[in-house]
């Protein structure tokens, strides 16, 4: 029997928890792979829903992944018929479309026993500072311990509830989230034979200003 | 000892040496590495003490579980910031004469992962490197002409004078200090008195 579409796990669970807040963000690509976006508040619950539901049985997380939405303000042009003096003319407005400015977190689960998956979920949080706080899952799949402790050493997001929400990669000091867009790396070029792209670029500020011209 | 007078002599089978020989022919044979590794070079390098390969030829068949028992520390793999210090600290508890290898582009350079934020430039930052191979990984045989290339090395140091090894000069140091994991990076970032960066040009 075929999995459930996200539609109808969306319906089902919306039923079964109380307030809870549940989008589908659309995957464009020819993958397909729609995902379940839900708020913090109710992300234990839904995975307690996900894991326990006879037709879902959703037991095993394979991979918790982060990713950066820096904040990105884009411009965009519409024309629009306007009555100006009497004339309808044809004008150009500028609006701003706002998006982004917060962390991702993303759970793929599958049914070890149903045999069946992926669901894609994900967390977003407030901002990328100091609402950085997400439910942990890692009380509902195991698995999710070291991952959810790489995220917030590479990403910064805060897991609460996790058992031992320590860095895994960088050492215990490390003040940096490196893995996030804004992070600048120490800057410690050395002679690349062959740069290009972003190293070129690395390079070319370290180049030594050229003989003045007198 | 003149050369021709020696030849002359073993043909008459009468061996002569000196001193400074027979000393570095011992050291030379009995090269003892220290047991670990940090990447895939690694298994390039236990490749290379197996049977098809066979480092024991040189001497070499005793990888040390202990830096106190180790002569040779073969730097086999990436080293990240996060180890260097203890790459460092290992090689300080070395006992004198002492020796590196660095294996493969990653110990040598940084290699793939030399524009990273995580990875160091070279291990030749902190402790200085007698041997470099190059290779991703390097094959065994480059090891194995890596450990020739270090036996001729050993071969050939004087014994007094102002190039003898550095373990029979009081003065020179026999540890390296051992850099700290900072906030944002490993300080300081090299020793400055082992090495020096290229200079820039464009």
């Amino acid at each position: 029997m075929p999995m459930e579409s996200l539609e109808q796990i969306k319906a089902r669970a919306e039923a079964a928890i109380a307030g809870v807040c549940l989008t589908i963000v659309q995957n464009e690509s020819p993958c397909a792979q729609h995902s379940l976006l839900v708020d913090g508040g109710h992300a234990l619950q839904l995975a307690e829903f996900l894991r326990d539901d006879p037709a879902l049985r959703l037991d095993f997380c394979s991979n918790v992944t982060g990713v950066d939405w820096p904040e990105k303000v884009e411009k965009v042009k519409t024309k629009v018929k306007k009555i100006v003096d009497g004339v309808e003319k044809e004008i150009e407005e500028t609006t701003e479309k706002r998006s982004g400015g917060y962390l991702e977190v993303v759970y793929h689960l599958y049914s070890m026993s149903q045999k069946q998956g992926p669901v894609v979920v994900r967390l977003r949080t407030g901002n990328r500072a100091d609402q950085a706080n997400l439910p942990s899952l890692t009380p509902v799949w195991r698995s999710c311990e070291f991952q959810e402790r790489e995220i917030y050493d590479l990403y910064g997001v805060i897991f609460d509830g996790h058992p031992d929400l320590r860095r895994i990669l960088m050492w215990d000091g490390f003040k940096d989230h490196p893995m996030r867009r804004d992070y600048v790396e120490p800057d410690d070029y050395e002679y690349e034979p062959t740069p290009h792209d972003d190293v070129l670029d690395k390079a070319k500020a370290h180049y030594p200003s050229p003989p003045s011209a007198n | 000892m003149d050369e021709g007078l020696r030849s002359e002599l073993s043909k008459q089978g009468v061996f002569t040496t000196t001193l400074e020989e027979l000393y570095n022919w011992g050291r030379k044979n009995s090269v003892w590495p220290l047991q670990f590794g940090l990447a895939c070079c690694a298994i390039e390098m236990i490749a290379t003490t197996m049977a098809r390969y066979d480092l024991a030829r040189f001497g070499a068949e005793v990888f040390r579980p202990s830096p106190r028992q180790a002569d040779l520390m073969i730097v086999a793999g990436t080293v990240t910031k996060k180890m260097a210090p203890q790459v460092v600290r290992l090689y300080n508890q070395m006992p004198e004469p002492k020796y590196v290898i660095a294996m493969g582009a990653c110990a040598i350079s940084g290699g793939p992962f030399k524009q990273g934020y995580n990875v160091l430039k070279g291990i030749d930052r902190y402790i200085p490197v007698d041997v470099h191979i190059p290779g991703c990984p390097p094959r065994p045989e480059a090891l194995i002409h890596a450990f020739m290339t270090l036996q001729n090395k050993i071969a050939g140091q004087d014994l007094t004078g102002p190039n003898r090894p550095r373990h029979l000069d009081s003065a020179a140091p026999s540890e390296f200090p051992v850099p700290q994991l900072g906030e944002h990076d490993v300080v300081p970032p090299s020793n400055r008195a082992l090495w020096t960066p290229e200079v820039i040009t464009r």
